[in-house]
């Protein structure tokens, strides 16, 4: 018989292993941890059992319940993302992130935060689809960033004049600035729709049900930039030109103004003598939806 | 009695927990709740519609919050942002104090997002004691730790889930959130009297009352708060409620949540019992 006693911190050490373990494809509990150690035996050496439940079947529950949760939270915020690649694929690349990048958070807000950058380095999951599918993944996470992060005072239009070469700003936090190999806002939007339509029709989406990929008929690559932002208290999705986006990009990454524009318009094609209007145009639009904001010193 | 030092000697009675499906409810109707409990982590973001949300809520509501992820019984060290941000929270719905559960559940950073057991042991009483004490310290507010549900029971406990409760909040000087639904799920699941422990908590400690529904399995019982109710958990409401007196009482409803009225009807029946206590209580203040 086994005398040793775990300590607090082996004990939570273990029985985490076993609940973070993936569960099988009926749904229970494998018989090895992910690094070859036996479940059954992890289990009856810290669970007692009862006259209806086996240790290994206490223990169980427990790892049910993670997985349960944890998918069903992954997929709240990726949903377009599940009917582009099909519910099958997806499942699957939701139990491979979620094994390689578990919640490191202590909101579940924070679960897909590597999801884009990580389904980028595994086309395993998404098949042909992989860029569009990144793409996706990439615009689901801006609206999850969009929704609730920080609004800064913005500078109004008196002070954007006021604004020379040298200047540095901030961009609104909540402004999420995405490039993109496809227009996948296209796809994400008339999912969307599709899914209010569905809502309200049945009363409520299904998120459990079985789906085939869905049909994108001849979708066409097409460098795409995109801005994610709130408005009042929603989330909107505005297009931009690659300069603005360069700019912007430039912006955030705490270039100076003169720098940033340089950056933007180094490769354009917009004619030298219609610069000066076009970035005009765009500054005040950037005004005007309260995207810049004073840099913090 | 009403209120005492660990619920800031409010004068709180029945509450349901604030859910999204309500909001519209709650906002067109305007109806009457004596208070909302809101989850904490939902409200800790920076900006946007949770934001709003909450801020037309304390326009004209009490709230208190309610947490799921400060794992007191967890070794390794909490991420100071969530305390941070817990503060901030505080500071802004001036929740007179403040609920999390006495388990674990997160290790070297990673988070299951579940609500662990802990073992009953003197080890884990030590650790979730110092935990307490220094969250209580930070927030500056008074901390109820809230009995969780349990499935597994552990080959190490050296005493029962009450001595061990007992042991913590004495020693952290803390309050408790008795959820009564969870003492019955858990003497189904582990195959105790649940009266023996709604009859063995330090009754002057306890800051607010759970009540909520369960699943009924074949071998064992869930936390699921998607049912009204039940019998035997209203008794031992009835019994916490007579060793208490008039405590605030908040039903959780959490998955398949019916209409506000539904939920908000189901929570007030809790009323019967602490109506009583208020009589009783009237009763013996005129008698002395």
């Amino acid at each position: 018989m086994n005398t040793h006693r775990m300590s607090l911190l082996e004990l939570q050490r273990e029985m985490a292993a076993v609940v973070m373990t993936p569960l099988t494809a009926d749904e229970g509990m494998r018989e090895k941890t992910l690094d070859g150690r036996r479940t059954k035996a992890i289990a009856e050496k810290m669970i007692a059992p009862n006259s209806r439940l086996s240790s290994v079947e206490r223990l169980e529950l427990y790892n049910r319940q993670y997985w349960f949760r944890v998918l069903d939270s992954l997929a709240e915020d990726f949903g377009s993302l599940r009917k582009v690649i099909g519910s099958k694929r997806y499942d699957a690349m939701a139990i491979a992130y979620l094994n390689a990048y578990p919640s490191r958070s202590f909101t579940l807000r924070n679960l897909g935060s590597k999801l884009p950058e990580w389904l980028a380095e595994h086309a395993e999951f998404t098949g042909r689809r992989q860029k569009l599918a990144v793409d996706v993944a990439k615009i689901e996470w801006a609206f999850v960033e969009a929704f609730d992060n920080a609004e800064l005072q913005p500078l109004n239009m008196e002070e954007v004049k006021t604004l020379s070469s040298e200047s540095k700003l901030q961009l609104q936090p909540h402004l999420r600035l995405v490039a993109l190999n496809y227009p996948a806002d296209e796809v994400v939007l008339n999912l969307q729709e599709r899914e209010g339509r569905q809502a309200s029709e049945a009363g409520r989406a299904e998120e459990h049900e079985e789906l085939a990929p869905m049909e994108l008929g001849a979708m066409r690559a097409k460098q795409t930039w995109l801005a994610v932002h709130r408005v009042e208290y929603n989330v909107y999705f505005r297009r931009l030109v690659k300069e603005e986006f360069e700019i912007l990009k430039a912006i955030e990454c705490g270039k100076r103004l003169g720098e940033a524009i340089q950056a933007g318009l180094s490769e354009t094609r917009i004619a030298e003598r219609k610069q000066a209007a076009v970035l005009r145009e765009w500054f005040q639009n950037w005004a005007e939806l309260g995207w810049l904001c004073a840099k913090d010193e | 009695m009403s209120g005492n030092r660990f619920n800031g000697f409010s004068n709180h009675g029945v509450g349901i927990g604030l859910r999204i499906p309500h909001y519209k409810e709650i906002f067109s109707r305007k109806p009457v709740v004596d208070w909302f409990e809101i989850i904490s982590e939902n409200f800790m973001c920076d900006a946007g519609r949770p934001m709003q949300v909450l801020e037309r809520i304390l326009e004209q509501y009490r709230v208190v919050q309610h947490g799921v992820s400060m794992y007191f019984g967890s070794v390794t060290e909490p991420d100071p942002e969530h305390i941070k941000r817990l503060k901030a929270l505080v500071k802004r719905t001036g929740t007179p104090w403040l609920s999390d559960h006495l388990c674990w559940g997160s290790v070297d950073g990673n988070y299951t997002h579940d609500l662990l057991p802990l073992p009953y042991t003197w080890e884990a009483v030590e650790r979730t004691v110092e935990r307490v004490k220094r969250v209580q310290d930070t927030l500056e507010i008074p901390v109820a730790v809230e009995n969780v549900s349990s499935y597994a029971a552990y080959n190490d406990s050296e005493m029962t889930e009450w001595e061990f409760l007992n042991e913590v909040v004495v020693r952290a000087d803390c309050g408790i959130l008795f959820d009564v639904n969870n003492v019955y799920v858990s003497s189904v699941n582990h195959e105790f009297d649940p009266l023996d422990y709604v009859n063995a908590i330090p009754a002057e400690r306890v800051a607010q009352i759970h009540i909520a529904g369960h699943s009924k399995y074949e071998k064992y019982i869930l936390d699921t708060h998607d049912h009204p109710v039940i019998d035997p958990v209203w008794t031992l409401y009835e019994r916490a409620i007579e060793r208490c007196g008039y405590t605030p009482t908040l039903l959780e409803w959490d998955d398949h949540i019916p209409s506000f009225d539904e939920v908000h009807g189901e929570a007030l029946k809790a009323n019967r019992y602490l109506n009583a206590a208020k009589k009783s209580n009237a009763a013996m203040v005129g008698a002395a």
